[in-house]
C-alpha cells in the first residue's frame, strides 16, 4: 500500500513536470500563432491590410470587427525600420508584437499627439550602433528597441460606425513600414 | 517485473496528469492576475511583456495577438451575472454603463473566437452607436430573434462568447475594483 502510495506520489510529481515542460514548450511549438499565420499572407517589412474578418473566416481569433487592421512583418536582420501612420479621425493605435504574440509596446493617437505616428523599430545592437550625435539631433524621434529580430507592427483604426470602416481603411494605406535610408 | 509494470504505470500516470492539466488549463483560459468584475473577466497584464507563461501558450496556441496595455483592456463573458452560461437560443439582457474609455467595442464571438454569421451582418456595437437613455446608459439584447432597440444577434449557436474591449482607458494599469468601473450587467431573459 505503502508502496503504491509512493509510486502515484512519483506520479503526480512527473506529471507536474511535464505539465510546466508542455506550457513552457508551447510557444515554440506552436505552428499557427499570429506569426506565422501572418507569414502565410503577408510580405515582409510593408504594411499589408488585413481582410475585415468576417463569420466565415479571420486572420486571428477575436479580431475586433470595428476596427480596420493593418499588419507590417519586420525582420530587423537588414537595420532598423522607420514606421510611420497617419492617425484616423477616430482612435488608432500602434502595438508592437515579438514572434511569439507578446505585446512589447503600445501606442494611440493621443499619446502620440500628433497627426502622424513616427516610430524607429530597432535592436539593441542596433541602436548601441547609432551614430552618438545623430542621437542628439533625433532627439524628438521616438525609438523602439525590438525585443528580437523578427516580429509584427499591428496598426488599428477604429471605424465608430461600419459606414466609416472604408475612410478607416483608406487611413491606413497610408501608413509606411520600410528600411531607414530607402527611398519609396 | 513488478517493478517494470509499476514504472510503467507510473509514467503512464505522470502522462495523463501532465499533459491533461496543460490541455485544461489552455482549454479554460487560466492565466495569472486576471481581473473580476461580475461576469466579466480580464487579463490586463497578458497586453504587456509581464505576459504569464500560461497566457503565452494559450496566445500562441489559439493565434490570437492580445490586445497592448497601451491601447486598452479587454473584457470576456462567457456566463451572465448568475453563472448560466451563455446559450445562443436564449435571449440575454446587458444593461448599464461602462468604465471609462475614450472609446469601447462589443462583440459576440464563438468559443474560437469566429464572428457569428446572422442576416443583419452585426457582431457589435461601438460606443458611438449605440442608443442610450438620457442618463447615459444603455441596454443591449442579446437573442436569436430581432428585437428593437439594440439587438445584438446570436445566431442560435450552443455557446458565445462576449468581449467588451475598452480603448484609451486607465483601467488596467493600476488597482482596479468595481467601483470606480461600473461593468455592465447581463441577465438572462428566457430560452426559446
Amino acid at each position: 500500500m505503502i508502496r503504491l502510495t509512493f509510486w502515484i506520489l512519483g506520479a503526480i510529481l512527473l506529471g507536474g513536470i511535464v505539465h510546466l515542460s508542455t506550457v513552457l514548450a508551447m510557444p515554440e511549438a506552436a505552428t499557427q500563432d499570429a506569426y506565422s499565420r501572418l507569414a502565410q499572407l503577408i510580405p515582409v517589412n510593408a504594411v499589408t491590410a488585413l481582410a475585415p474578418p468576417n463569420a466565415q473566416n479571420g486572420v486571428m481569433p477575436f479580431m475586433d470587427p470595428a476596427f480596420a487592421v493593418a499588419v507590417c512583418r519586420y525582420d530587423l536582420s537588414g537595420g532598423p525600420l522607420k514606421f510611420t501612420a497617419p492617425v484616423s479621425q477616430a482612435y488608432t493605435s500602434v502595438t508592437f508584437y515579438t514572434r511569439k504574440s507578446v505585446a512589447y509596446y503600445a501606442i494611440n493617437d493621443r499619446a502620440a499627439g500628433r497627426r502622424t505616428i513616427e516610430l524607429d523599430l530597432m535592436t539593441r545592437e542596433q541602436r548601441a550602433d547609432l551614430p552618438e550625435e545623430e542621437d542628439v539631433t533625433t532627439a524628438d524621434r521616438l525609438i523602439i528597441e525590438s525585443p528580437g529580430v523578427t516580429g509584427l507592427i499591428v496598426l488599428r483604426a477604429l471605424a465608430p460606425e461600419p459606414g466609416m470602416l472604408a475612410m478607416a481603411r483608406r487611413t491606413l494605406a497610408e501608413a509606411k513600414c520600410r528600411r531607414e535610408g530607402a527611398r519609396g | 517485473m513488478r517493478l517494470f509494470f509499476s514504472s510503467c504505470f507510473t509514467l503512464l500516470l505522470a502522462a495523463v496528469i501532465g499533459l491533461g492539466a496543460t490541455w485544461l488549463t489552455l482549454t479554460r483560459g487560466v492565466a495569472f492576475g486576471s481581473l473580476r468584475i461580475g461576469a466579466w473577466t480580464a487579463w490586463p497584464r497578458t497586453g504587456s511583456v509581464d505576459i504569464d507563461p500560461y497566457a503565452r501558450a494559450i496566445v500562441a496556441r489559439t493565434g490570437e495577438l492580445p490586445i497592448g496595455t497601451g491601447d486598452g483592456v479587454a473584457f470576456y463573458a462567457r456566463t451572465d451575472d448568475s453563472g448560466d452560461a451563455f446559450d445562443g437560443r436564449c435571449t440575454f439582457s446587458l444593461t448599464g454603463m461602462t468604465p471609462a474609455a475614450r472609446y469601447w467595442t462589443l462583440t459576440l464571438y464563438d468559443p474560437e473566437g469566429r464572428l457569428v454569421a446572422n442576416t443583419i451582418g452585426r457582431h457589435g456595437f461601438t460606443s458611438a452607436e449605440i442608443i442610450r437613455d438620457t442618463g447615459g446608459r444603455f441596454a443591449i439584447t442579446i437573442g436569436p430573434r430581432a428585437r428593437p432597440g439594440n439587438w445584438l444577434p446570436s445566431g442560435g449557436i450552443e455557446k458565445f462568447v462576449l468581449v467588451l474591449r475598452l480603448y484609451d482607458t486607465p483601467i488596467g494599469l493600476a488597482s482596479f475594483t468595481s467601483r470606480e468601473g461600473p461593468m455592465p450587467a447581463i441577465a438572462r431573459k428566457g430560452c426559446s
